[in-house]
């Protein structure tokens, strides 16, 4: 293909993309010339196609037919960032955002709203777009997705994400060819240098520095490798830009190669995400096919290839050596560095590794330039960042916001705050490595380094928030259990010390802590953060330590009183029947799966049959009781 | 101890004719590039459900490189397994967003349920259950995966529901 067959495809797309970016008006002025009347764009990402979004779509293909409809575009995206709201559904021009749809829903969405003549129908709209007085307001101005900035998600939820064509309409590479024609390997690394751009994987160690160490290393042949391990629990930005736009990440690649002097690239992905490796699959095969991989790039003399290389689950082969290690074939175990990667990485030959979103940030930049770029975020950590919010927030999803947003923005404002009248206690962030930030720290701007700074981290950007429900301790032990299981045992601090740490917090959930544990839990962590090979051990302390010096106060609880504050460590709790608001109904002791509950000779004042009580001895404090009793007679101490 | 009989088990065997061509083909044609181990061994318990020892020792004389490293391999990443899996393979997210929201208590339901522990299979193999970390599904935690089907905002009461209406489907057919 050539740049003039490039701009063909732009020109011929680009009013359909158009429509999906603009404002209602504009959009409706529009419209017409695409040939559609409307447009119909469902999420086809892991969040929605979980709750059968493919099932809305086959109904709408059925209710097409069944209509008569042969205007309408269906567009199968990526991920719009809403999932607690899956399957979503957005309507164009008009931009009506359908939620939780089911097929049911989408019939009706056919016959009201998408025939000739149709309006929106709004008892489907998510309610955050529908007004008290019934007017619609825009998605893009409810809170969720008014403070957001995508740039890394600039495509997804916008383009289909299995067709190159959109992609290309929507800007993908445009940066590889304004690269190939007018600037030179040195112009492109300083141009990612200057935009300030750091990692996004974890560390937050600059991009441009990390490609002009590879630039600088002597070698014929180098590789140019991308991160889509997304091993941490929690996280799923990486995974919903490969569902999203694939071709963003092998643009930026490519890119890299010609930066660098590599001639071939790997995307070591996760095989947990079945939907990204399809679509990265198709996204190879046609890039391959239009010449923008393979030999001699738009005709400009540039060769360049990526294959895929699945993981198998190993949480250790997000670290980059590891991750090397792994593609070539081996265990996934870290090699010490120096030597670098960039001076020998994979096959011993020098390498550039950068994670998924790092890669979504490269083709803005050269676009719109390193100055735009830094124009964007904090002093020293620059653009967006993407967080996967989860656990007690309404707005579960995908949201992007400049370094710099404070935690309460994301929490109560884009988040929608802590469902079920909850008070919010913490956020988790940076997951196994990183720490909890409790409620006093909710204004802190979050960046790289101010993360650090309060003791946690920023990680791979998974968000999770945690209610008063949510033990501290137990949340740290719950972080131990996973590092020590994926601990790859090569080297002796992480493999023992992870182990004894837990064994420390076990201890201290079943109420048979000493303080001499938590001196031997500080000395123990110290050691693992200095002697440890990779990042997974140096970090595997971190839950604890930030939770202990900030819910300290907790540990001390299940010390010396015994006592879980948040009721979630079993072995402390007990478990009780108020004889005198029981009515003596026997709902508890039926539903008992112990048999722990039996009734008893005393019956209080004002009820006719006698009361129950719980034998401890037998009780195993499953909450079964406390669940069944509508009189409120069981306690939970 | 339970891994390396079930492994013995398995040197008996190389499965069906079509499974052993399958194996072979897979073997032959990823050969040459470099590192394609991880590859050949995916295909390989693509093929038979499962890596059984006689599989691993077939694919390390075939590459010319040791069993203990193949061994190393499988025992390395959790995707692999050494003994088969249930038809309906049960997988309990336990990542951070699942767990806050009870993830814990979904598993425990299955276990008591079927009556067997995670990493175990059902004596009529049915059914075997595993825990996962995160399927990037965390809109819908807690969820757990049967098969390729993902199951969403769980709770313990949903289980046996869900469970039964394989078995029922298993009757019926």
């Amino acid at each position: 293909m050539t740049i003039q067959e490039l701009d063909k495809i732009r020109a011929s797309k680009k009013e359909l993309i158009d429509v999906r970016r603009l404002v209602k008006e504009q959009a409706e002025k529009l419209a017409p010339n695409t040939g559609y009347r409307h447009q119909v764009l469902v999420c086809g990402g892991t969040g929605c196609t979980s709750s059968h979004s493919l099932k809305v779509i086959e109904q709408l293909e059925a209710s097409f037919r069944e209509l008569g409809i042969d205007d309408v575009l269906l567009v199968k995206t990526g991920c719009f960032g809403l999932c607690a709201l899956g399957p979503i559904m957005i309507v164009y021009p008009e931009g009506a955002f359908y939620a939780q749809m089911t097929p049911e829903h989408a019939k009706t969405v056919a016959e009201k709203h998408l025939v000739k003549g149709g309006s929106v129908v709004k008892e489907l709209l998510y309610k955050g777009t529908v007004h008290e007085d019934g007017s619609i307001i825009p998605f893009a101005e409810t809170p969720f997705y008014k403070k957001q900035m995508r740039i890394a998600l600039r495509n997804c939820g916008v383009i289909a994400a299995e067709d190159i064509d959109e992609a290309i309409a929507a800007g993908d590479y445009m940066a590889l060819e304004k690269v190939l024609t007018s600037m030179t390997p040195d112009d492109v690394v300083k141009e990612v240098l200057d935009s300030g751009l750091r990692g996004r994987g974890g560390a937050g160690f600059p991009t441009g520095r990390k490609w002009m160490f590879a630039k600088a290393s002597e070698g014929d042949i180098k590789y140019v490798c991308c991160n889509a391990d997304e091993g941490d629990p929690g996280a799923f930005m990486d995974r919903s830009v490969l569902e999203g736009d694939p071709h963003c990440v092998l643009e930026a690649m490519t890119i890299a190669g010609y930066a660098i002097g590599a001639h071939q690239g790997y995307i070591y992905v996760r095989a947990e995400y079945p939907v990204a490796v399809e679509r990265l699959k198709i996204a190879i095969g046609q890039a391959r096919k239009y010449g923008l991989l393979g030999k001699n790039i738009l005709g400009l003399g540039f060769d360049f290839d990526i294959d895929l290389r699945l993981g198998a689950g190993a949480f250790v082969c997000g670290e980059e050596t590891a991750l090397m290690t792994s593609i070539e074939g081996h265990r996934g175990e870290p090699r010490p560095r120096p030597p670098f990667p960039a001076v020998k990485g994979l096959f011993g030959k020098p390498t550039i590794l950068n994670n998924v979103e790092t890669w979504a940030n490269i083709n803005p930049i050269i676009v719109k330039g390193a100055k735009w770029f830094s124009s964007i975020g904090t002093e020293r950590s620059k653009g967006t960042k993407v967080f996967a919010l989860g656990g007690k927030i309404t707005n579960v999803g995908l949201v992007e916001v400049p370094m710099g947003t404070t935690l309460r923005e994301i929490v109560e404002e884009i988040g929608g705050g802590i469902p079920n009248g909850k008070k919010f206690k913490a956020a988790q962030t940076g997951g196994p490595s990183g720490g909890c930030i409790p409620a006093d720290l909710i204004d802190t701007p979050i960046d790289f380094d101010n993360l650090v700074a309060i003791g946690s981290m920023m990680g791979s950007g998974g968000l999770i928030v945690l209610d008063e429900d949510t033990c501290m301790v137990d949340i740290s032990k719950f972080y131990l259990e996973f590092t020590a299981d994926e601990s790859c045992g090569k080297c002796t601090p992480c493999r023992i010390g992870t182990k004894r740490l837990l064994e420390l917090l076990t201890k201290i959930t079943e109420g048979k802590g000493s303080e001499e544990d938590l001196v031997k839990i500080e000395e123990i962590a110290e050691h693992m953060k200095s002697s440890s090979l990779c990042a997974l051990g140096q970090s595997a302390p971190n839950p604890i330590l930030s939770t202990l010096s900030k819910f300290r106060k907790e540990y001390e609880d299940h010390i010396y009183n015994h006592h879980c504050t948040a009721g979630v460590c079993k072995a402390l709790l007990t478990y009780q029947i108020d004889k005198e608001k029981c009515i003596g109904c026997g709902m508890c002791a039926r539903n008992c799966p112990a048999s722990a509950i039996t009734r008893t000779d005393y019956t209080a004042p004002g009820h006719k049959l006698a009361s129950f009580a719980i034998d401890p001895a037998r009780c195993i404090k499953c909450g079964v009781c406390l669940q069944n009793c509508k009189f409120k007679a069981v306690e939970r101490k | 101890m339970k891994q390396s009989e079930a492994g013995c088990a398995g040197c008996e065997t190389l499965g069906t004719p079509e499974q052993q061509a399958k194996l072979h083909a897979v073997i032959d044609s990823s050969k040459a590039t470099p590192g394609c181990l991880m590859h050949i061994l995916q295909e390989a318990q693509g093929i038979y459900g499962y890596l059984p020892m006689s599989v691993q020792k077939v694919i390390a004389l075939e590459l010319g490189i040791s069993l203990s490293e193949v061994y190393g391999v499988v025992t390395f990443y959790s995707q692999f397994s050494l003994t088969p899996k249930g038809k309906h393979r049960i997988s309990v997210c336990l990542g951070t967003a699942c767990y806050v929201k009870g993830s814990d208590k979904i598993l425990a339901e299955i276990e008591k349920e079927l009556g067997i522990k995670s990493g175990e299979c059902t004596a009529d193999g049915l059914f075997s259950i595993d825990t996962c970390r995160c399927v990037g599904a965390c809109g819908l935690a807690p969820v757990m995966m049967i098969g390729e089907e993902v199951y969403g905002r769980l709770t313990p009461d949903k289980v046996k529901g869900i469970l039964d209406s394989y078995k029922q489907e298993e009757q019926n057919a």
